[in-house]
């Protein structure tokens, strides 16, 4: 059997799907209809949060009590998903996610997790010496002053990051506000700026 | 149970040392003591699932480790904040 | 020997955390569109978790069970479809004979 899980994945993908699909385990429909829904999820629909967040003492309520509920208010589907978890950053604390053990990421928020997220580098460096990481790697400084956090995601919530609102953005609304948050922000490795 | 607030010890044990194993306890965090903050919630025992095994539900704890209980060579304030299942958690 | 250099010798392969191997690689942190394939596999893992036909931890553990060099070696996706294989042939949905057949057809 070894020899057969060495098989080029292209070549295992195409042979495992056939076979899949020739005795009615899975449909390339269904296939076709959870890749749709996967690619709809983006780092947009996290930021929409964090601007609601910003603005309206309420739903910051409830986005640091129910993760789950407080997308779901935005209309982002959360069925299926694991339970979202908000971790919010303050002057004197920041978090920083990562998943050392594989690659959990709230992606019902945020989307396919990034190239660097899945890296052995960053699993390694993030719990160990994270200052170090994002000053190197996103120019991102964390004051000493400042407590860093850093959540290992290990088990069955997905956690983000709700930032600081950056200074500058007085009176500015949501739409405006959701455009300057992007998905480092929300991870912690990068902090949003105007 | 274990209450917020609770001093734990991650039990130091290697159960992938012993045969097949699918653990969510990172191994940095063996046998280190950290901080209860609070209780997620219960889930079905991924050390049973990941072999399609009829999983019990178990008590997850989110648990805060100083850092530099870990890797004591970095700035000392700095924590680190992880799922840790019960079964793993031990009064130290 | 220090308690972290003790701990770390009995590490796992993919328990990455703190692993000093790679405290000094450089993180890629230049956007890498997903591949065609990439998609299909992370969709078909979906289907499959959600037709309960298989659990993200049994793919976890499948990934796990990888050696080291292949590990490191193979892209995200080349071990998810490595562990989503030996997944289906480990429960019989597929069997080997079938597996083998179809991919001499191709």
């Amino acid at each position: 059997m070894s020899d057969l899980l060495e098989t080029d994945g292209e070549r295992l993908l195409t042979a495992v799907r056939a076979l899949l699909q020739r005795k009615g385990v899975v449909t390339e429909e269904e296939i076709a209809e959870r890749r749709a829904a996967t690619d709809n999820a983006s780092p947009g629909q996290g930021a929409r949060m964090v601007a609601k967040a910003w603005l309206d003492p309420a739903y910051r309520e409830l986005m640091l009590s129910d993760g789950t509920k407080a997308a779901e208010a935005l209309g982002i589907p959360m069925r299926g998903m694991p339970p979202l978890g908000v971790l919010e950053n303050a002057p004197k604390l920041h978090h920083l996610v990562v998943c050392t053990l594989c690659s959990c990421y709230p992606r019902a928020v945020l989307g396919y997790p990034p190239f660097w997220y899945k890296s052995a580098a960053y699993r390694a460096r993030a719990v160990r010496d994270p200052r170090a990481l994002l000053a190197s790697e996103w120019k991102t400084v964390i004051p000493d002053d400042v407590t860093l956090r850093v959540v290992d995601s290990t088990a069955d919530y997905r956690w983000m990051v709700l930032p600081m609102r950056p200074a500058g953005t007085e009176g500015w609304d949501e739409a405006r506000l959701t455009a300057i948050v992007r998905e480092g922000d929300m991870i912690g490795v990068t902090i949003p700026s105007v | 149970m274990f209450a917020p607030g609770d001093r734990v010890r991650v039990k130091d044990a290697w159960p992938e040392h012993q045969g097949p194993a699918h653990i969510r306890t990172p191994y940095y965090v063996r046998g280190v003591e950290g901080e209860v903050v609070r209780h997620l919630g219960d889930f079905a025992n991924p050390e049973d699932l990941a072999f399609a095994r009829p999983a019990a539900k178990v008590p997850l704890y989110h648990v805060r480790f100083r850092k530099d209980r870990i890797w004591p060579e970095r700035k000392p304030d700095d924590e680190i904040l992880i799922e840790i299942f019960g079964h793993w958690l031990e009064r130290p | 020997m220090d308690k972290e250099a003790e701990r770390e010798a009995k590490r796992a392969t993919h328990d990455l955390g703190g692993a000093s191997k790679f405290m000094c690689e450089a993180v890629d942190v230049e956007p890498h569109e997903l591949t065609e394939f990439d998609r299909q596999v992370d969709a078909l893992r979906g289907v499959l978790g959600a037709k309960a036909v298989m659990t993200v931890d049994e793919l976890r553990r499948g990934i796990e069970a990888i050696p080291e060099a292949d590990y490191l070696r193979l892209s995200y996706y080349r071990r998810w479809i490595r562990s989503i294989t030996d997944n289906l042939l480990k429960h019989g949905v597929i069997t080997e004979a079938e597996l083998r057949a179809e991919l001499e057809k191709a």
